[in-house]
């Protein structure tokens, strides 16, 4: 070939890879940015309320999600249009909370039961009759740590 | 072909990009959930007597099926909660009519007035989860304004930056005294 053996083979100029980096960063950081973490699809919409007094939620390992709300509008020909419980992911009713409780503990350590937070997040619009039944089956249960979640927010 | 460009000298853009990065790795966390902690009181033996409270150790808040507030039978509004229920617990002035305090040994406070008054909460099965949640975080305004307070006053530094011990003690002094009652059925829909 005479591309090899050609005593002076034509140089293909080199591409400057510098700016190669940023491009790539800049991606890394565009997605960092957008993602969020999400354990599991809602199936209910929920808009928290407002607080001024909130505090963070801690150890996030020791939580269990009670999703209460009104079934997402491709939902509600099953499940209508009232607020309906959601743990983990499916529509559930409330005496099934007793059931949850036992295998949410039931997958913490021994050490780690006594503690495991039980976080409530209703949608502003629930009633309370539902919230109260799912207090009683807390109590019921044994799990006394709970959470409302709320959003910070500014006085009214 | 045209002129060559000179090579750039890219071996210092690792080290401001790993710089980048370190820095968002720190600074940034995962979106945590925001919101008010509480506890639930275990379940009562059913034949357990309620116990009797004093009137003047007890403030009751209705909140009824349309969210209208009433405070010891006085329709009152959510803006005045938090200063009745700082008043109510602090007793500043020890009045006869409102609650009576009890004398506690508490380690690094010493002996201090731990009111006996408790916060009464009813609502109704028609109450709105927001309407009940804008009163627990009136109330919890006032307890934490309150512990604030307390722990400006003893420590010098606010409650948030206290330390573990000294917070417990805090908290023994100041307790979230909330009571929630069985609640009334007036707006349950049918």
């Amino acid at each position: 070939m005479a591309r090899f053996t050609g005593k002076k083979a034509k140089e293909t100029p080199a591409l400057n890879m510098g700016s190669m980096s940023d491009i790539i960063f800049m991606l890394l950081f565009f997605f960092m940015v957008i993602t969020t973490m999400r354990e599991s699809t809602l199936f209910v919409k929920i808009v928290v309320p407002q607080g001024t007094e909130v505090s963070k939620l801690e150890k996030k390992s020791l939580v269990s999600y009670i999703n209460v709300g009104t079934p997402m509008q491709e939902q509600q020909a099953k499940y209508g249009t009232d607020s309906r419980i959601q743990l983990n992911d499916q529509i559930a009713e409330v005496s099934d909370i007793i059931q949850f409780v036992e295998l949410e503990k039931s997958a913490r350590v021994e050490a780690d039961r006594p503690f495991v937070t039980f976080a409530i997040k209703a949608d502003k619009d629930t009633k309370m009759g539902l919230v109260s039944d799912i207090k009683q089956e807390l109590r019921k249960a044994g799990a006394y740590k709970i959470f409302y979640n709320a959003r910070k927010g500014e006085r009214k | 072909m045209g002129r060559k460009t000179p090579g750039l000298n890219t071996s210092s853009m690792a080290d401001i990009s790993f710089l980048l990065l370190t820095f968002f790795l720190m600074t940034s966390s995962i979106n945590t959930d925001q919101g008010i902690a509480r506890r639930l009181p275990p379940p009562l033996p059913p034949d357990q007597d309620t116990p009797e409270v004093r009137e003047r150790n007890i403030f009751v808040v209705k909140i009824n099926s349309k969210d209208r507030l009433l405070y010891n039978g006085e329709i009152g509004r959510l803006e005045d909660l938090k200063d009745r229920a700082k008043e109510f617990l602090g007793n500043p002035e020890n009045k006869s009519n409102l609650p009576e305090k009890e004398v506690v040994d508490i380690p690094l406070l010493g002996s201090m007035e731990v009111s006996k008054g408790v916060i009464s909460m009813q609502n109704d099965r028609g109450t709105s989860y927001d309407m009940y949640l804008q009163v627990q975080n009136e109330l919890a305004a006032a307890i934490n304004e309150m512990r604030n307070e307390l722990a400006t006053e003893r420590f010098g530094r606010k409650y948030a930056d206290i330390t573990e011990p000294q917070r417990e003690a805090i908290d023994q002094a100041i307790p979230i005294a909330i009571s929630e009652a069985e609640p009334t059925k007036i707006g349950e829909k049918k």
